[in-house]
């Protein structure tokens, strides 16, 4: 009799918490960011329910910065898997021009990422949304729930959380408030990277290393993804061979220079990296406990 | 991990295949700051390098500003990270931390404060296969070591690792360790581990952590890490025989009907004969599907998708086992529940039940007695309040199946849930099934209530009218009975004040008393519709979840609240029977709506305001709505 390994362990607790999520969410809807963790949450959602497919849509939040390179990927990868893709796109936020370079990562991130989701939350009256946090990501989410309540407001009140006993989830609420579901909350980076190889599940090209043109700034090299980029004095766009650790808005995403350009070269990249996995993303440095915060406030 | 740097450089591929022969292993860490609990999980971090170098720059940074290690490393930083919530208010039950070597992944449960210790103790050692037992090698075993030793037991955590720690501190001296060794075995003989490892270590200097420490020669025992990596802790639920609780029915189309759940315990092949409980149908299992496609066979742990070779019908909640050794059903219990809410327990309120896939409404009895977590010792006790562990009986509205928690964590733990606050109130463990639900049965009776109705020509109803003392909920009652006796209604009023004289005058006015009050009426009206007569009840019935158990009992379409709607002012300016003036004095304690709440009902089926309206005029309001509804014809 086999004994499961570490990642088959990981699968099942996950496959049962998305189950669990089915049976009990009136109107659940999957977080899609197009990311490593979102492909393997939504590749354990492909598993959980096979062979019907996953009883839910997903939501990409489109803050409009984002990759082209992973617009493209997720709309071949709905198409292909036959599931059903809400895109929303906080159209406030574009009639007022909001973007990074106008309005600082800060103000962009929350108009047109944490606003939009709770516009769309609201618009299709979800109830139970998935999310691809991890408990290793940062310190503070060593705490942090699988089933995360929120307020009628998407408000996360700390001290409104519930116990979580065995794999026993009370997913009772009230009319109005929601829960945010985290399927892959005890997997860590290597876990991800790991099961990707495993599994072969496909990835947004940018994670692999390649010639693409960057330029210097404030330390770190910022993709030129498209013409919206204002270019400093003396900045002039190179290309060099590089790829992203973590996906988000274009402009606030950090590359690293890599000659890797395959995933068992990136798993080797990661494990000998020397620096933590979300350096890259300018969200972070802006203010310490800052994913705190954003928490508090919806972003999740 | 930092040995095989070597191989992730040359091979990647090779260290990939190694790596995914991991098993994995869940412990929690039972111990104080002061015990050296930090420091040891920071230590395991470190060692396992998982602290990247900008993190550890920024501890040595830490560690130079505030750690107390002189000019050392303060690992105790690392995962301390929550001190600040904690003063900001932010309640933490368990905080998850994750290492891994290249034999296992570890997932680490580490219960911080000492506050809400038993909840949070209880609520990290539910997933845990392992307990890791600090104890400071200054200080011996102590209370909290035997309340941590106590709880992780009640748990079901079967394996356990006593870490002495600081032995630096102790001059590395045998005989210390030796003492606390002996001692914690002879004190942890009736807790039922099935294996104790006692490990002299320093968190701080790495003494015994990941290998054997040259300062303690004379330790034959087991080194921590290696120990941790090789303890083998499946094999029970392996062996065990097949259970696996339904999640959800995978019904894709007409063609294809699966049963998705995770395996609870044992395995399973095509051609397995299975019983699927309470119902106890059996069938054969025909595929088992998964998206790599059908196995051959399943063991614990993997969530799969199950068909049989039969139609029969299963559903969420139900569990499926080898037909030959079928797991129990029952819906009466003896059980260990640990109350994990601010609000006390209160016997006779149904609150939602939650066990495996199942789920259902929960009436508990008074506690037989509590434990006291620090001696063991029984106390009498007539409720439980926030972390404090009780043996009660508990009752099920319906059949469900079943393994007592020590045979089976799954199917014999469940949670409790207030049904109007949604709060998660407490856990319980089931011991075992009480004999009067396995051998009362329900007689089915020929004549039912539909028989009765057509008799006395009208439908059974039952009228509850709820509100303050004083608001006239008797007055209008005897009014509506007056006029459906004349028109040759069966009916029976039960007064509120009329009951507490004969069936309730056992019961005064605390919480758990108008519970218990409401229960009984509850059933009383609920046995009176069934025998076909109207029943208007007439009590305050100040809570909401009372009077939702009320209308769970008696059905939905047969229950009507009937909200008798006086502002307090109004009913105390009335003060008909000087209870009123009473309650204000301080005479009469418990009073609703002075001294004891309220709760209104949030919609109704009738509300009546009399202070717009007369007894007469609300009275006539019921009676249209009755006729309406056709409940006056048969």
């Amino acid at each position: 009799m086999s004994l499961l390994t570490h990642l088959r362990r990981l699968e099942a607790e996950s496959i049962h918490i998305i189950r669990e999520v089915a049976a009990e969410a009136e109107n659940p809807v999957m977080l899609y960011s197009i990311g490593k963790d979102s492909s393997v949450m939504l590749h354990l959602a492909m598993k959980a329910f096979y062979p019907a497919r996953p009883p839910f849509p997903l939501l990409h939040v489109d803050t409009t910065w984002k990759f082209r390179d992973m617009i493209t990927f997720r709309d071949q990868l709905a198409a292909r898997l036959g599931l059903d893709l809400l895109v929303h796109i906080n159209q406030d936020g574009v009639a007022q021009g909001v973007g990074p370079f106008t309005h600082g990562s800060a103000t962009h991130t929350d108009i047109m990422k944490t606003e939009a989701l709770k516009q769309a939350l609201d618009k299709y009256k979800f109830d139970v949304a998935f999310g691809g946090a991890r408990r290793d990501e940062e310190k503070s989410r060593a705490k942090e729930r699988i089933f995360s309540f929120r307020t009628a407001q998407h408000r996360w009140d700390p001290k409104n959380q519930r116990p979580e006993l065995w794999s026993l989830y009370n997913t009772r609420k009230h009319k109005g408030e929601s829960i945010r579901a985290f399927p892959i909350s005890n997997w860590t980076e290597l876990d991800i990277w790991q099961y990707i190889y495993l599994e072969k599940i496909e990835m947004v090209p940018l994670y692999f290393a390649a010639e693409r043109p960057v330029v210097e700034r404030d330390g770190g090299l910022i993709m030129v993804d498209d013409d919206r980029i204002p270019l400093r004095d003396g900045e002039e766009p190179m290309l060099k061979k590089v790829r992203f650790r973590t996906l988000g808005c274009y402009p606030l995403t950090g590359a690293i220079e890599s000659e890797a350009d395959t995933l068992s070269k990136i798993i080797q990249e990661t494990l000998l990296s020397s620096s933590s996995e979300r350096q890259g993303r300018v969200i972070d440095h802006d203010q310490s406990a800052s994913m705190e915060k954003k928490k508090q406030e919806g972003y999740f | 991990m930092a040995h095989q740097d070597a191989l992730i450089a040359q091979d990647i591929e090779a260290y990939l295949r190694a790596q995914e022969q991991k098993s994995m292993l869940r412990f929690i860490t039972c111990g104080s700051v002061d015990d050296g609990k930090s420091t040891l999980i920071g230590r395991l971090l470190f060692e396992a390098k998982l602290i990247y170098e900008d993190q550890l720059a920024a501890l040595q940074a830490d560690s130079k500003r505030v750690g107390t290690q002189g000019g050392d490393i303060d690992f105790a930083l690392l995962v301390d990270g929550l001190a600040a919530e904690r003063e900001q208010g932010i309640t933490i039950d368990v905080a998850y931390r994750f290492f891994s070597t290249e034999k296992r992944k570890f997932i680490v449960a580490d219960t911080p404060g000492h506050e809400q210790y038993t909840r949070n103790m209880a609520t990290g050692a539910s997933t845990a296969d392992l307990a890791v037992v600090m104890i400071d090698a200054r200080k011996g075993v102590l209370t909290q070591t035997r309340r941590h030793s106590l709880i992780v037991s009640m748990l079901g955590v079967r394996h356990v690792v006593l870490c002495v720690n600081k032995m630096d501190l102790v001059d590395y001296d045998p005989a210390v360790f030796h003492r606390i060794q002996n001692k914690y075995l002879s004190f942890a003989a009736s807790l039922g581990f099935k294996d104790i490892a006692a490990v002299p270590v320093s968190a701080l200097r790495g003494d015994n952590i990941t290998e054997r420490s040259e300062a303690t020669p004379w330790h034959d025992g087991p080194v921590l890490m290696p120990y941790l990596e090789t303890l083998s802790v499946d094999e029970e639920e392996q062996a065990a025989p097949f259970r696996m609780a339904v999640q959800l029915v995978n019904r894709p189309n007409l063609d294809f009907r699966g049963f998705a759940g995770r395996i609870g315990s044992g395995s399973i092949a095509p051609g397995a004969k299975v019983k699927a409980l309470p119902s106890g149908k059996e069938s054969t299992i025909d595929r088992i599907v998964t998206f790599e496609g059908d196995l051959e066979d399943a063991v614990a742990g993997q969530s799969v998708t199950l068909t049989l070779a039969d139609e029969i019908d299963i559903s969420r909640g139900d569990v499926i086992c080898e037909a030959g050794a079928p797991v129990e059903t029952s819906d009466q219990f003896k059980t260990t529940l640990l109350w994990m809410s601010e609000q006390e327990m209160l016997p006779g309120r149904s609150y939602a039940f939650k066990l495996g896939t199942a789920t259902g409404l929960a009436q508990l009895a008074e506690p037989k007695y509590k434990i006291n977590v620090n001696t063991g010792e029984h106390m009498a006790a007539a409720t439980l309040n926030l972390n404090e562990i009780g043996v009660c009986n508990v009752a099920l509205d319906r059949e469900i199946a079943f393994e007592p928690y020590a045979q089976n964590r799954e199917l014999g733990g469940f949670i409790l849930i207030d049904r109007l606050t949604n709060e998660t109130v407490g856990l319980g463990l089931i011991d075992f099934a009480l004999r009067r639900a396995t051998n009362i049965h329900r007689q089915a009776l020929d004549i039912d209530k539909s028989d009765r109705a057509q008799l006395k020509g009208h439908k059974p109803l039952v009228l509850w009218f709820t509100g303050l003392s004083g608001s006239g909920k008797s007055t209008i009652a005897n009014i509506v009975e007056k006029r459906l006796h004349k028109l040759g209604k069966h009916t029976y009023t039960l007064d509120g004040d009329n009951v507490r004289h004969g069936l309730n005058r056992d019961l005064g006015f605390t919480d758990a008393d108008r519970v218990e009050n409401i229960r009984r009426v509850g059933e009383v009206a609920k046995l009176m519709a069934d025998a076909g007569l109207i029943v208007l009840v007439s009590f305050i019935s100040p809570f909401r979840a009372e009077r939702e158990m009320a209308r769970s009992m008696v059905g939905d379409g047969e229950f009507w609240e009937v909200h008798v709607d006086t502002p307090l002012k109004v009913a105390e300016a009335r003060d008909v029977k000087g209870l009123y003036a009473k309650a204000r004095s301080g005479e009469l304690k418990n009073f609703t709506g002075i001294d004891s709440p309220y709760e209104e009902p949030d919609s109704p089926e009738i509300r009546v305001n009399t202070v717009e309206t007369s007894a007469e005029e609300a009275a006539e309001q019921i009676l249209v709505k009755l006729r309406e509804l056709g409940v006056l014809s048969g």
